[in-house]
Formats: structure tokens, sequence, C-alpha cells
């Protein structure tokens, strides 16, 4: 177990916008996390790196524990969390910069400089991320011509760069075409050996194809959190079979 | 409804189009044949008075003849030293206004503050200056004392497009930084400043053109009536472009006879502080053909 949530209430201003939720995420296992728009998934995902520190007004309760420790902790420092916990977004979001200077970024400024160091970690990366081979003649160009699939995949091996143990993604293919969202679950189910990865998707055919385990989540609380196969063929819980079946959402 | 009827409530409705349309098109074409008359002006009454030595000699014979190069050094050391003062200053206050601080009573009071400052006679800030750097501070009248009055005349308009500059950075660049465990300090140095810079010097180029232009700020602050002496030292007094028209036109004794010269001057001026816009709009107009996101 490499995350666990206890008790996590979470208020936007005055808005409670999760209720009690207890969680335990396994390592190298593959989380997902689902349910209709606002219901509160994105924003748990955005509480396990402390991306939600950036919105002014909002307010945790309960504890967020990371190999032992709460991160919520006054003591710890956001910024190692995000080191240890990184993020692919909902958009592609590469900087304005060259391929390679995408990957380099992170690892540049927390003290990686010889250059036949990041040269290496550049492919070790887009190899990761299955981007080498379309990109490796074309690192000097800027990311932004890569196409949207390319790149969210370099995104990953961006946030990969940093070696982190956990991988949070939110919606990382709903920007993009099927081919291109094939090639990201591929990827996930690559990446899995070695990073722990929390997806929150809309999509339910893909909770069902990439992930092991599956929380079920609605008007800010976790409904049901069990294997995934048992989520999709037989829910404990009547809520959770009528949102996966379509009678609502 | 006939189609009569609806045939003359269509013409009315298309007079009444053409109408409005042509109420616009007429504001838009005053303000360009102002500025053009304007311009078309100064051009034929200064074009006699320009000549190399016009602009490389000093005024002689009680400032009837010679050349305004004491003045024109003397515009350009007080805005740039107005620009150094003012864009450090506004850049780092934009900063704190854009990415530092928490949105409340606090900021927005700093914010109307800065949107006020901008609303000031700057004949005020020419008084505040004497008052604070010429007098209080005891600078006297000169290059320091200019410079740093007109660079407060100008922090508002650096603030304000620095601020502009900041926030169009997309929001995502700074999330996908700050997700890969980066500090907001080196979000803000290594990706949100770099992608912000066009808009800022932008800004910064247009303060520089309004504080060339300014005279009430220098007057009492910094300009002299006449020196032939260039300046050695930010204490020194100097001549300025917008002061010396202001003397020649008013208070000299051979304002009849000084005519061509003062169109000259306004001519040198004028174009300085246009080709000081025309760089900036040149930077703008790259910038944006290169940005692609």
């Amino acid at each position: 177990m490499i995350i666990k949530t206890r008790n996590v209430n979470f208020y936007y201003g005055g808005f409670k916008a999760l209720t009690d939720i207890s969680m335990d995420f396994e390592k190298s296992q593959v989380t997902a996390l689902i349910g209709p728009s606002g219901c509160g998934k994105s924003t748990l995902l955005r509480l396990l790196n402390r991306m939600n520190d950036l919105i002014d007004g909002t307010r945790v309760e309960g504890e967020v524990i990371f190999e032992g420790k709460n991160i919520y902790h006054p003591g710890i420092d956001p910024v190692d969390i995000r080191r240890r916990i990184g993020m692919v977004f909902q958009k592609p979001n590469p900087f304005p910069k060259s391929i390679f200077n995408n990957i380099t970024y992170g690892p540049n400024l927390t003290g990686m400089n010889n250059r036949g160091d990041l040269e290496g970690l550049v492919e070790w990366s887009l190899k990761q991320a299955v981007l080498w081979d379309e990109v490796k003649d074309i690192l000097g160009q800027s990311a932004m011509m890569l196409s949207g699939g390319q790149q969210q995949r370099l995104c990953i091996a961006r946030a990969l760069a940093m070696k982190p143990d956990v991988l949070l993604m939110d919606e990382p293919t709903s920007a993009l075409d099927p081919i291109s969202t094939a090639k990201i679950e591929e990827l996930i189910q690559d990446l899995k050996k070695r990073y722990t990865i929390i997806i929150v998707t809309h999509n339910m055919q893909q909770a069902a194809r990439v992930s092991d385990m599956t929380g079920f989540f609605y008007l800010g609380k976790l409904i049901e959190y069990n294997e995934t196969e048992t989520i999709f063929t037989k829910p404990n819980v009547k809520h959770t079979e009528d949102y996966i079946t379509g009678r609502f959402g | 409804m006939n189609t009569a009827a609806l045939n003359s409530s269509m013409k009315w409705r298309y007079f009444k189009q053409n109408l409005f349309f042509g109420v616009v098109r007429l504001s838009a074409l005053l303000i360009a044949l102002a500025l053009g008359g304007l311009l078309v002006y100064i051009v034929v009454h200064g074009y006699e008075a320009l000549s190399w030595d016009f602009l490389i000699l000093p005024p002689t014979d009680a400032m009837t003849k010679g050349g305004i190069m004491p003045a024109i050094i003397g515009t350009i050391c007080l805005t740039l030293g107005a620009i150094s003062v003012a864009l450090p200053l506004g850049l780092m206050s934009a900063i704190y206004l854009s990415e530092y601080a928490k949105q409340g009573p606090g900021v927005r009071i700093i914010r109307i503050g800065v949107n006020c400052l901008a609303g000031v006679p700057s004949i005020v800030f020419g008084l505040f200056g004497l008052g604070l750097f010429v007098v209080f501070l005891q600078f006297g009248s000169c290059i320091a004392s200019g410079a740093l009055t007109l660079g407060f005349l100008i922090l508002p308009t650096i603030i304000g497009a620095s601020e502009e500059a900041l926030k169009a950075v997309p929001a995502t660049f700074r999330e996908a930084s700050l997700a890969l465990g980066v500090s907001k300090w080196q979000t803000i140095y290594r990706i949100v400043l770099p992608n912000a810079l066009p808009g800022i010097l932008t800004g910064s180029i247009l303060g520089i053109g309004r504080a060339a232009g300014e005279t009430a700020p220098i007057m009492f602050t910094a300009a002299a009536f006449y020196t032939v002496q260039l300046p050695s030292s930010i204490f020194d007094e100097v001549m300025a472009l917008p002061f010396h028209i202001y003397v020649l036109a008013t208070a000299g004794t051979h304002i009849e006879e000084t005519r061509p010269i003062q169109y000259g001057t306004v001519l040198v001026l004028v174009g300085l502080v246009l080709g000081v816009d025309l760089i900036a709009i040149l930077i703008r107009s790259y910038i944006r053909k290169k940005k692609r996101w």
C-alpha cells in the first residue's frame, strides 16, 4: 500500500466537495476513479499530490498518508511530494520548448546538469512513454508541433523523467482520438510494472480495460471501492450497478 | 405579413444597419484624420529646420540659432533613467500582484491604487518629484530627480502591461511545471516570465514613449532652461526636448523668430516617440507570429 487517505473531507470555500474518503491505493497497480461529472474524483486525485493547494480558499480535513507520512503535515514540502507523485493532465500541456527541453526541464532544476546524463534520461523517458521512435530525430523541434496524442505521451515522458513513484492521470485521453487513446492505454498497462498509477476517467470501458481496482464516486462520496472485475460484473452496491449499466449518469 | 410589408420592414432594417455602420466608420476615420493631420502639419512646418547640424549642435545666439543636441541627449538620459527605475519596480509589483498575492481586499486596494496613479495629472507628479527628490532628498534639479519622477509616472503603465502579460501565460504551463515538483519561484522564473516577456517589453517601450514626451514632471525636477554642457553625472541638470519646446514657444524673448526651431524640435520629439512605439509594435507582431499556443 503506497497511499492511503483517511477520513478526508475537502472544501472549496463553503462547498464540501469530498466527504469522508478513506481509500487505500496499492503499489504497482492501476486504480481507476469513476463517477459522473462533479462527483469529486478529480478533486481527490489532485489532493494526492497537493495540486489543490494552488486554488485559493480550499481546505482539507483528514489525512493523506504517503509512505507512512501525512503529506498535509505542516512540516512537509509540497514540492517534494510532487517530485515523488507525478501528474498527467486532461489536456496535453507541453511547454513551448523543444521536445528535449520539455523532458530535461524538471531534472535540470533539481540538479541534473551533465549533458550526457540528460541525453540518456531523455531517451529513457521517451522510450518508457513509447514515443522515442517517433521523435528521436526531431528532439530539437518544438513540442507544440507534435500531434495531441504525441504531446500527451511527451507529458507522460516528462513526468517519468522525474522518476516518480506514483503517476496520477486526470482523464489523460479525453482530448485524444481513439488511436492515440489505445496507445496511451497500452502504455498504462506497461507502466504499472514500475509505477503505481491512479487514473480518473469518464470512460467506463477504459476503467474496465486498464485498471485493477476501481472506485465509484457520487456527490463527493466514495460509493464503492473494489476490484475492477467485481465493480463491472457484480457490484455490491445497487447505485454502482445503475451507473455502470448506464441507468443514470 | 404580406410580401410588400416584409420588404419594407427589411429595407428599414438595412437602412438602420447602414446608418450605424456609417457612423462608426466615420468615427474611426475622424481619429485617423486627426492624427494624420497633426503629423502632416508638424512635418510640413518642421521639415525646413531639420538638418544634420540641427541634431548635433547646441543652441546658439540666445537659442535663436543652432541645434538641439543637448536636449536630445537630455531626453534620452531621462527616459533611460525612468525606465531603469520603473521596469524592475513595476515588473516585481506585477509578479507579486498576479502570482503571489492572495486575491482579496488587500490586492484590490493596491490595484485601485495603481489605476488611480495612472490617472494623476502629470503636473502633480512634477510637484511630488520637486518635493521629494529635489528638496527633501536634496538631489537638486537633475537627471536623477527627473528620471525618478518620470519613473513613477510610467509605473502604472508598466505594472498594468506586465500584469496582463503574466496573466496571458496559460495556467496549464504553471500547473505542468508545479506538478513536476518545481518550486513556485522557479516556475515563475523559468516558465512564466519568458513567455510573458514580449508583452512586458511592449508595455515598457510604450512607457518609454510616454516618458520621453512629458513636460510637466521634469519642469521642476530636471530640465534646464539652457545649458550647453552635456551631463557628466546623474546629478547634473539637462535640457530636454519637451521642455525646450515649451520654453521656446512661451518664455523666450524671440518667440516668433524661433518658430522654425520650435517646429523642428517638435518633429524630432514626435519622431522619437513614434519610433519607439513602432519598435514596440514590431516586437509584438513578430512575437505573435511565433506564438504557438
